[in-house]
């Protein structure tokens, strides 16, 4: 039987990015300026996004969406005991988050008592990477014992990135991390990249990166005033 | 590790295209895939015997066209192939590189019976 070739030409992607646009329109109607936060599992995204609360309440409110494969919400319930909304995602052994995974989850959350979205990403440095979620910057957390070669090896996670965050510097004296050589590696991936170096433990650089998402959250009010 | 979502995705794409056109049956699936998009054709053939059986792409066999990574200097406009590790401007040493070819990642077409 003869056959005959349809074109397509339809990225493969196309129905997460679609849903993805939805959540970000969603998002700028109730003027909120929404974070996806990627990092390996133990980079300190729980530390990092309690040690934001901490800083930016009671002037700023923040909603936080939890993403974890496993059925838990020890996470959630560090975030509410800080008195902030939560949703966690328990996205069933998936490696990753997607935009329908957020769309659900902006449904119970509180969008109009709500200034920040942080969104934490499953502990991963491939899989995240391919999936827009509809926030407004994609920000990766690299920890100090990870080591200084993961750019060079996650160069898809680096590639997507708008905000930088090296995390653990505390523990630059005892880990054998050259930064010249990672921010080279960076540098290569996405040049001019704003990156902030800190640490959850100590508190040093914390109000560099809290300073930076106040900024974004007054913009963006500032803009739709 | 995303490889079903992905294999989903392409098997939803397939089969609007094919009811469009009114196939009975589809039989090939062209894929186009640059170098440095993070998918293993292997996983997404795996995943495909098993999600489309039954369905109107049941059967079909996929094609994977790679396209090769390629970088253009932002400093000295210089454009060059770029192999398994990003690598600075062979020809002026800079670090400001842009990706130009290698992330490509969409349906091409399909081959259809009526």
């Amino acid at each position: 039987m003869a056959t005959q070739r349809v074109p397509v030409i339809e990225k493969i992607m196309d129905a997460n990015d679609q849903v993805a646009s939805m959540n970000k329109k969603k998002l700028d109607e109730s003027n909120i300026f929404a974070i996806n936060l990627m990092a390996s599992p133990g980079a300190g995204k729980t530390s990092l996004i309690l040690r934001t609360i901490r800083t930016l309440s009671p002037d700023l409110r923040v909603g936080v969406i939890e993403g974890d494969t496993a059925p838990v919400t020890i996470d959630a319930d560090k975030v509410l005991a800080e008195g902030m909304p939560a949703v966690q995602i328990n996205t069933g052994g998936e490696c990753h988050l997607d935009a329908v995974m957020i769309s659900n989850a902006l449904e119970q959350l509180p969008l109009d008592s709500i200034d920040l979205l942080i969104i934490e990403n499953v502990g991963n440095l491939i899989c995240p990477a391919a999936f827009q979620l509809g926030t407004h910057v994609n920000v990766l957390i690299a920890s100090v014992p990870e080591g200084d070669d993961k750019p060079y090896k996650y160069t898809n996670i680096y590639r997507g990135l708008d905000v930088l965050i090296i995390n653990k510097i505390d523990l630059l004296p005892y880990i054998s991390f050259n930064m010249d050589y990672f921010r080279q590696g960076v540098e290569l991936l996405n040049p001019g990249l704003i990156t902030f170096p800190l640490s959850c433990t100590t508190g040093e650089g914390i109000a560099e990166w809290t300073a930076w998402v106040r900024s974004q959250v007054e913009k963006r009010k500032s803009q739709n005033a | 590790m995303h490889e079903l979502a992905v294999t989903e995705s392409i098997l939803s794409i397939a089969k609007r295209h094919a009811e469009q056109a009114k196939a009975r049956r589809v039989t090939d699936i062209y894929i186009v895939m640059g170098n440095l998009s993070s998918i293993i054709d292997d996983s997404v053939q795996f995943y495909w015997d098993i999600i489309s059986d039954g369905s109107i792409c049941s059967g079909a066999t996929l094609h994977f066209q790679r396209i090769p990574a390629q970088a253009v200097c932002l400093d000295c406009d210089h454009q060059y192939s770029l192999q398994e590790r990003l690598s600075p401007c062979p020809a002026c040493g800079s670090a400001k590189i842009k990706i130009v070819n290698g992330e490509e990642f969409y349906l091409d077409s399909i081959e259809i019976e009526r």
